[in-house]
Parts: C-alpha cells; sequence; structure tokens
C-alpha cells in the first residue's frame, strides 16, 4: 500500500491533474493571462477539492457504493446505488461551491474579494468533479488518503496554472508567428510543460516495489 | 458570433433555412467549439490515444448535448435565472448516467478504458456553454441544430488528433494495422525495413502540441481569426 504522503506527492507531480489528465482545462486557459488572477483561482480550487472531495468520499463509501447501506440494517447490504454517483457528485460539488461562497463572504471578506469571481465558476471546474472521479476509481482505503490525495491535485493544479501564467506574461514581448498567437502557444507550451513534468514519473513511492518482489518470490517458492 | 443572429426568427421559417443550415456548418470550421470557442478540452484530450475511443467519446457528447439543447431549450421560459446552473447540472448529469449505463452495457471494453472521463462530460465546458450561450435564449429546433454542429465540430477534432495519435504511436488506425506487424520478431511490412513507432505520441503531452498545430494550420489559412495581443 501507498502511504499516505506518497498519495499527496504522487497528486501533485507525476499525476498532476492538468499535465497528465487535462482536467480543469478550460478555466487554466481562460484565467492564466495574468499571475495574480491566476494564483487567485489557483487557491480557489485547492480550497474547494479539498473540502469536496471527502464529503464525497463519506457519500461514496455510506451511502452509493455496493453493499453500503448496510450500516443502517443488515437487510440493505445488497443494495448498489453506484449508477447515482454523477448525479451526487455534481450536486455536493454545486452546493458546496454556493455554501463555501457564503460562508467566505460572510467571515472573510477580504479573501472573498480575492476569490469572489472565481468560485462560482468553480463548479463547472472539470478538476473538481474529476477529483471525486477518481477518488471513486481509485477506492482509497481511508479518508485521510482521500483527503491528501486531493489536496495534493489542488496544489498541483495551482503550481500549473501560476507557471503558464507567469510564461504568458513573458511571451507577450516575444515574437510568436501570428497564427500561433494566444492559444495556439499556450497549448505548445503546456505540451512542453507535460513533457517535463513527465520526468516526475520516476520517482519511486514508499515501500512499493520491493514489497511487490518478494511477495513474488513466495509465491514461486510455494 | 453566430448565436445572437438567430434570436429574431421569423415562426414561419422553413426547417432547413440558410440560418439553421449555418448553425450546423459554422460550428465544423470557422467556429469550432474546441480550437476558437476554446470549450471542453478538459476531457477531450486524454482519450484521444485511439481513434475508437474519440469516435465513443465523441458520439457521447453528440447525444448529451443534442438532448440537453433541446430539454434546456423547452425549460428556458421556467428555469429562474439565479439557480439556472445547477438545473443544467442536473439535466446534463441525468444524461450522461444514461450514456454511461449504455456503453457500460453495450461497449464494457470502452468503458472501462474511458474510466472517469465519461462522467466528466458533465462537466465539459462545450455542453455548458451551448445551453448558456445558445439553449437558454433560442427555440427547441435551431437549439438542437447548434448542438449538431457543436457536437460534430467537438467529435472531428477528437478524431482528427486521435487519427494521428494511434497512426503514429501504435501504427494501426481503429486497431487496423496499417504499417504491418510491429512485434518483435514478426516484424511485416515497414517494420521490415527498420520503421518503428514513435512512442511520444501516445504520452498525454503530444495531444496539446498537436492541437496547437491545429490550431496554427486553421489560423494561417484564415488570417481573420488571429488574436491580437
Amino acid at each position: 500500500m501507498e502511504s499516505t504522503l506518497d498519495i499527496f506527492i504522487k497528486a501533485i507531480f507525476s499525476e498532476n491533474m492538468i499535465f497528465a489528465y487535462f482536467l480543469g482545462m478550460c478555466s487554466y486557459l481562460a484565467v492564466s493571462k495574468t499571475v495574480k488572477t491566476a494564483v487567485g483561482l489557483g487557491a480557489a480550487v485547492i480550497f474547494v477539492l479539498t473540502v469536496t472531495v471527502p464529503v464525497n468520499y463519506l457519500l461514496e463509501n455510506y451511502l452509493l457504493k455496493a453493499g453500503a447501506l448496510s450500516w443502517i440494517d443488515e437487510s440493505y447490504a445488497d443494495i448498489d446505488l453506484s449508477f447515482l454517483s454523477f448525479i451526487m457528485f455534481i450536486a455536493v460539488v454545486a452546493s458546496i461551491v454556493q455554501l463555501v461562497e457564503m460562508i467566505v463572504e460572510k467571515f472573510a471578506p477580504a479573501l472573498y474579494g480575492a476569490l469572489g469571481i472565481f468560485l462560482p465558476l468553480i463548479a463547472v471546474n472539470c478538476s473538481i468533479l474529476g477529483g471525486a472521479l477518481f477518488m471513486q476509481d481509485r477506492q482509497y482505503s481511508t479518508i485521510l488518503d482521500a483527503t491528501s490525495f486531493a489536496f495534493g491535485s489542488g496544489i498541483g493544479w495551482f503550481i500549473a496554472i501560476v507557471a503558464i501564467a507567469a510564461i504568458r506574461e513573458k511571451i507577450r514581448y516575444s515574437h510568436v508567428p501570428g497564427p500561433l498567437r494566444g492559444l495556439g502557444i499556450t497549448f505548445i507550451i503546456t505540451g512542453l510543460m507535460g513533457i517535463a513534468f513527465m520526468s516526475f514519473s520516476g520517482i519511486k513511492y514508499g515501500k512499493d516495489k520491493p514489497a511487490e518482489k518478494t511477495a513474488v518470490v513466495k509465491q514461486t517458492n510455494k | 458570433m453566430s448565436d445572437a443572429a438567430v434570436k429574431t426568427k421569423a415562426p414561419s421559417e422553413p426547417l432547413f433555412s440558410k440560418k439553421n443550415k449555418k448553425l450546423v456548418t459554422d460550428p465544423l470550421t470557422d467556429n469550432n467549439p474546441v480550437t476558437i470557442q476554446v470549450l471542453g478540452i478538459c476531457s477531450a484530450l486524454a482519450i484521444t490515444v485511439q481513434v475508437e475511443q474519440g469516435v465513443v467519446m465523441g458520439g457521447a457528447v453528440l447525444f448529451v448535448l443534442i438532448l440537453g439543447n433541446l430539454i434546456i431549450s423547452l425549460m428556458r421560459n421556467l428555469i429562474p435565472s439565479r439557480i439556472r446552473i445547477i438545473v443544467q447540472l442536473v439535466v446534463v448529469a441525468a444524461l450522461v448516467i444514461i450514456v454511461n449505463e449504455l456503453l457500460k452495457a453495450f461497449l464494457p471494453d470502452v468503458s472501462e478504458k474511458l474510466s472517469v472521463f465519461v462522467g466528466l462530460i458533465i462537466t465539459n465546458c462545450i455542453i455548458m456553454g451551448r445551453f448558456e450561450a445558445f439553449a437558454m435564449a433560442n427555440k427547441p429546433w435551431p437549439s438542437i441544430m447548434d448542438a449538431i454542429g457543436n457536437g460534430l465540430g467537438y467529435a472531428g477534432l477528437l478524431i482528427l488528433v486521435a487519427i494521428f495519435r494511434e497512426l503514429f504511436g501504435s501504427g494501426t488506425l481503429y486497431g487496423f494495422q496499417i504499417f504491418g506487424n510491429s512485434l518483435p520478431g514478426e516484424e511485416t511490412g515497414l517494420y521490415t525495413l527498420g520503421y518503428v513507432n514513435n512512442n511520444m505520441m501516445i504520452l498525454p503531452p503530444m495531444a496539446l502540441i498537436i492541437v496547437g498545430i491545429i490550431i496554427w494550420v486553421q489560423r494561417s489559412r484564415n488570417k481573420s481569426l488571429i488574436e491580437q495581443h
């Protein structure tokens, strides 16, 4: 098993939301014109991911998964509601975004001023729903693992958008061929950054490999 | 933008009038949802490794977009504008659940490969974008036309990217071997001459670079699309 820290590091670097899965590309391309707005949106994504994924984790494990309802009564053990997960997850994301917006507006007006315009956008950001769906797909064993995955993904997304915004600010002063200006060059730079980020896939996580090897050896010995 | 033009439409207009045809053909080229409007890249590029996945994904988005645009357009006068995003999300989510169950039942292999990306159609910006920009303000029939145009424009681009990536990355097209057998030891066709697949094409970043090149080609052919700083 991977440790919680492994999941965290992996989510930031080798399984980066932008460079490995292209999640949240729409807002990534639209809001990366200046570093300041990029930082605002990145922070909002970290925040919302870290809040919604644990809630969706609880929902998945105590309501939706096959046999998840057995904590109410044994007779519910063979109910599988997982086909409802899309609609539940998106409802949770949309309502939590609304809730977070109201709470932040009430208790931290300064933060609301900084994040304000980005928060409603986030409900339809692919990376948030993507976080929930990856959590469901990979079946993390504890809520702590799921939270660290969400936090790591958020930080990975933040790094990606701040980096591209900084590059776009600089590239405004360079001579880019006309047809590539704006969108085209951003795509190609993102691709090159993605190739650079792939070098992180060589990181060895935890005690993964040795444990597997010994298991294989034991099996062959039998 | 082609959106505003249709608002003042005479009720007696024929079904396939010039305006409606334009709604379908525009997004295929000069107003392509991916390369010009920059919508729907989120879930699109990760699944363009093989043409088959691109076709299935394009078809799924087309289905969701047509039905969703129709439903939203029929309900457009009933939806309070304050909660319209939630209403739209619920409509898309319900349609995507149908697509997901159909894929699981009839195309289990492809469904497995697409994994979470079927679910991510919900937050695909094309769908929300067309709902907001078109279906909320137009009658059902033009909305369906708009959905067909944008859905096909999206599917076309997915398939184009997938053709490049599959042909040069694995030497096949839709699963058929184009350049011969590449298995080491039993090479046929081009591989006997020392041809090697470009594994780079299979990696995720190449999808972005290919789209960048497509944008480049498209904009150098049509100078009016070039962005100013």
